[in-house]
C-alpha cells in the first residue's frame, strides 16, 4: 500500500473496468475545460478551492457508496448532515471550550444513527430505501422539534478551522484542511476496499446467498456499511457547518446528489459493481461541472437540467451494448 | 430478495396472500380512527365530524392519485421519483391553457394529460431501451423538469375557470366530489390489476423481470405502460391541485413531498418495494392512514414537525410488520 493515490486509481481500473474509465476522462475533459473558463484554476490555489468545496461530497460518496455497493440505499444522509450542523451549533453555543467534547459526540451521533439503519435492515427486514426514508423524516422532525422551527446557537472558531481554514505548503500555497482529511480518508477507504472485509462487501451487494453460505457475515457487514455511511455524514457535516455556517438547509437534496455522484462513477445500483475511489471521482466530477456552469454564467435552473442529463447519460452509457447478466432490482 | 421460491403462485392463492396485508392495513385504519376519535374526544373535540370527514377525504384525494400510480410502478419493481415535478408541471400546464376560459377546460385537461403521458413515456423508454435503472431514470427526469420549472416560472402562473374551481370543492354532503373521483380511479385500476391480462403481466414482470420475459411476456411494453399511467395519474393529481388552487404552481408537488409520500403510502399499504406482491386496495388504505394521521395532529394541536417523527416510526414499523409475516409464511 505505498503506492500514490493516481496510481491506485488506475490498477482499480484496470480491474474493474465498469465506468471508472469513462468517469475519469469526464473529469480531466472537465478540470482542462476550468482552466480555459476561469482565470483563478490556472494555478493550483484554483483546484485546490475546487477541492475543498468538493470535500463534502467526496466524504459522502465514500460513505455512500459503501452502502450502494453492498445493496442498499441510504436516503437519510441529507437530513443527518442538517441534524448534526444544528446539534452543533445548540451544544457549542459559541463556546469554544464545547468544540472538543461536541466533535466526538457528532460521530457517534452519525455511527448510531447509522447503526439503527443498519439494524433495522438486516434484523427486521425493512428494505432500506424505506429504513432510510423512515429515518430522514424521523431527523427532519426531531430536529426542528428539539431546536423549535430555527437553528439556534453558532459554532466555534475551532469547529470551523477544518471546513475554513489551511495551512502553508510551499510550492502549492494554503492547503486546505478538508483536503488534507480527505486525502487520508480515501487512502482509508481504498486500503478498506482492497482488504478482506471491503471485498467481501462487494460480494454480498453481488449476491448475498453465496456470501451467507461461504460463510460470510453478511448481517454484521452490511451493519458496518450503513455505520460507516452516518460518520462520513458526520465528518462531511463538520467541514459543511464550518464552510457554510449554521443553517437548517444545509443537507438539503445532498441524499439525491451524493447518490447521483456514486452513480455516476459507474457503481451499480443494486451493488456488487464499482470502485470507491471512482465514487468519489463522480462526486468531483460533479462539483466541477457546477463550478464550470457558474464560470459560464448558466443559470440555476439550468444547473438541475443538466445534472439530470447527465446523471441517463452515465448511466444509460454504462449499461447498453452491455448484456446485463442479471436483473437487478432498486432494492 | 425474493427468492426461487417466489415465482408467480395460482390466482386464488395469491388472491388469499394479496388480500392478508389489505385487510391489516384496514383493521389499522379503523384502530387508528377510533384512537383518534378518543384522544381529540378528550380534549373536547369530534374527529369524525362533516368537517374532519371532509379533512381526511380532501388530503388523501391527491396523494391517492398520485399513489395510485406509484403502485403500478412499484408493483413491476420499479419506482418514479419524477411525479412531485410533474405534478407542478401539470397545474402550470393546465392552468395556463385555461387562462380562465370555461371554453378551455377540456382541451387543457387533455393536454395536461397528454404531457403527462410523453414524461411517463420518456421514464418508461429510458428505463427499458437505455437500460438504466428506474431510480436514476426518473430522479434525472426529475431533476430536468426541475431545471425547467425554476427557469421559466418564479411563482403561480396561469388562472383557473370558476367551471373547474367546482371540481376542487364539490361535495356530496360530507364526501368531495373529487375524492369519489379518486376512488373510481381506484377501482379501475384495481380492476386493471386483478381481471385483465395487462394486469396480470404487472405482477408477473414485478415477480421476476427475467422468467416473465422467458414465459413471452412482453416486459418492455409493460413497463413502459406502468409508467405512462402512472405520471397520467400524477398529471390528474396536478390537475385537481391546480383547481383547489385556482392557478398553477411550480412546487406545489415538492412541497408536500410527494415523491417520497407516495412511495411511503404504497408500501405503507403492504406493497412490496421490490414488486410482484401487493395492490391498489391497499395503497389506498395506506393514504387514509397517512392524513388521519395528520387530521388527528391538527386537532391535537401538535406541532408539524413532531408529524414528520411518527409518520417515520410508522413506515418503518409497518414495512417491519410486513416483513415478519412474510417471513413467517415461508
Amino acid at each position: 500500500m505505498t503506492e500514490t493515490l493516481p496510481a491506485t486509481g488506475k490498477t482499480r481500473r484496470i480491474r474493474l473496468a465498469d465506468g471508472t474509465g469513462p468517469v475519469l476522462a469526464v473529469l480531466a475533459v472537465l478540470l482542462v475545460a476550468l482552466a480555459f473558463a476561469g482565470p483563478a484554476y490556472s494555478e493550483p490555489a484554483g483546484y485546490l478551492a475546487l477541492l475543498k468545496r468538493a470535500a463534502p461530497l467526496m466524504i459522502l460518496a465514500i460513505g455512500q457508496y459503501f452502502v450502494i455497493v453492498s445493496g442498499g440505499f441510504d436516503l437519510s444522509v441529507g437530513s443527518l448532515v442538517t441534524a448534526e450542523v444544528v446539534i452543533a451549533a445548540r451544544l457549542i453555543d459559541g463556546d469554544e471550550g464545547a468544540t472538543v467534547w461536541v466533535i466526538p459526540l457528532l460521530l457517534a451521533t452519525g455511527a448510531l444513527v447509522g447503526l439503527v439503519n443498519g439494524l433495522i435492515t438486516t434484523r427486521l427486514l425493512v428494505p432500506s430505501f424505506i429504513v432510510t426514508l423512515g429515518m430522514l423524516l424521523v431527523l427532519d422532525g426531531a430536529v426542528f422539534l428539539w431546536t423549535g422551527g430555527s437553528p439556534r446557537g453558532a459554532l466555534s472558531e475551532a469547529f470551523r478551522v477544518v471546513g475554513r481554514e489551511g495551512f502553508e505548503v510551499p510550492l502549492l500555497g494554503a492547503v486546505p484542511w478538508s483536503v488534507l482529511l480527505l486525502a487520508a480518508l480515501v487512502v482509508a477507504a481504498v486500503v478498506f476496499m482492497r482488504g478482506g472485509t471491503g471485498r467481501t462487501l462487494v460480494a454480498i451487494g453481488d449476491n448475498e446467498t453465496s456470501v451467507l453460505l461461504g460463510g460470510g457475515r453478511v448481517e454484521r457487514l452490511r451493519t458496518l456499511a450503513f455505520v460507516l455511511s452516518g460518520v462520513s455524514a458526520a465528518i462531511a457535516a463538520i467541514l459543511l457547518g464550518g464552510f457554510a455556517g449554521v443553517s437548517a438547509q444545509v443537507g438539503d437534496g445532498l441524499e439525491f446528489r451524493v447518490i447521483t455522484a456514486v452513480v455516476l462513477g459507474g457503481v451499480v445500483l443494486g451493488g456488487g459493481r464499482g470502485s470507491v475511489v471512482a465514487a468519489m471521482a463522480g462526486a468531483l466530477t460533479l462539483e466541477a461541472l457546477f463550478s464550470l456552469l457558474n464560470l459560464l454564467g448558466v443559470a440555476g435552473g439550468l444547473e438541475s437540467a443538466v445534472q439530470g442529463v447527465i446523471i441517463i447519460a452515465a448511466v444509460a452509457y454504462a449499461s447498453v451494448g452491455r448484456i446485463p447478466f442479471r436483473t437487478r432490482r432498486s432494492t | 430478495m425474493a427468492t426461487g421460491t417466489a415465482v408467480a403462485p395460482r390466482p386464488a392463492q395469491r388472491l388469499s396472500r394479496v388480500l392478508q396485508p389489505t385487510v391489516v392495513v384496514y383493521l389499522a385504519l379503523v384502530l387508528l380512527l377510533v384512537a383518534g376519535s378518543i384522544l381529540v374526544g378528550v380534549r373536547g373535540g369530534v374527529l369524525l365530524d362533516q368537517g374532519g370527514i371532509l379533512n381526511i377525504l380532501t388530503r388523501s384525494t391527491a396523494l391517492g392519485l398520485v399513489a395510485i400510480g406509484q403502485t403500478m410502478v412499484i408493483l413491476t419493481g420499479k419506482l418514479d421519483l419524477s411525479v412531485a415535478y410533474l405534478i407542478g408541471l401539470c397545474s402550470l400546464i393546465g392552468a395556463e391553457t385555461m387562462a380562465g376560459d370555461p371554453g378551455m377546460i377540456v382541451p387543457a385537461v387533455l393536454l395536461t394529460l397528454a404531457c403527462a403521458a410523453g414524461v411517463g413515456l420518456v421514464n418508461g423508454l429510458v428505463i427499458t431501451k437505455l437500460k438504466v435503472n428506474a431510480f436514476i431514470a426518473t430522479l434525472g427526469t426529475a431533476l430536468i423538469i426541475r431545471g425547467y420549472l425554476e427557469s421559466a416560472y418564479s411563482g403561480p402562473a396561469g388562472e383557473v375557470p370558476r367551471a373547474f374551481q367546482h371540481l376542487g370543492y364539490a361535495r356530496i354532503g360530507p364526501i368531495p366530489v373529487s375524492a369519489l373521483l379518486m376512488v373510481a380511479l381506484a377501482a379501475l385500476a384495481w380492476w386493471y390489476l386483478m381481471r385483465t391480462k395487462g394486469g396480470y403481466h404487472v405482477y408477473a414482470v414485478g415477480g421476476d423481470e427475467e422468467v416473465a420475459r422467458f414465459s413471452g411476456i412482453r416486459t418492455d411494453r409493460t413497463i413502459i405502460k406502468v409508467h405512462v399511467l402512472c405520471a397520467v395519474a400524477a398529471g390528474l393529481a396536478g390537475l385537481f391541485l391546480a383547481s383547489r388552487l385556482g392557478s398553477g404552481a411550480p412546487w406545489v408537488g415538492v412541497d408536500a413531498g410527494y415523491d417520497l409520500e407516495s412511495i411511503a403510502a404504497v408500501v405503507l399499504g403492504g406493497t412490496l418495494l421490490a414488486g410482484g406482491r401487493g395492490g391498489v386496495a391497499g395503497t389506498i388504505g395506506g393514504v387514509l392512514i397517512l392524513a388521519t394521521l395528520d387530521t388527528i395532529f391538527d386537532d391535537l394541536g401538535v406541532t408539524p414537525f413532531f408529524k414528520d417523527v411518527v409518520r417515520g416510526a410508522v413506515l418503518i414499523v409497518a414495512v417491519a410488520l410486513y416483513a415478519r409475516r412474510r417471513g413467517a409464511l415461508r
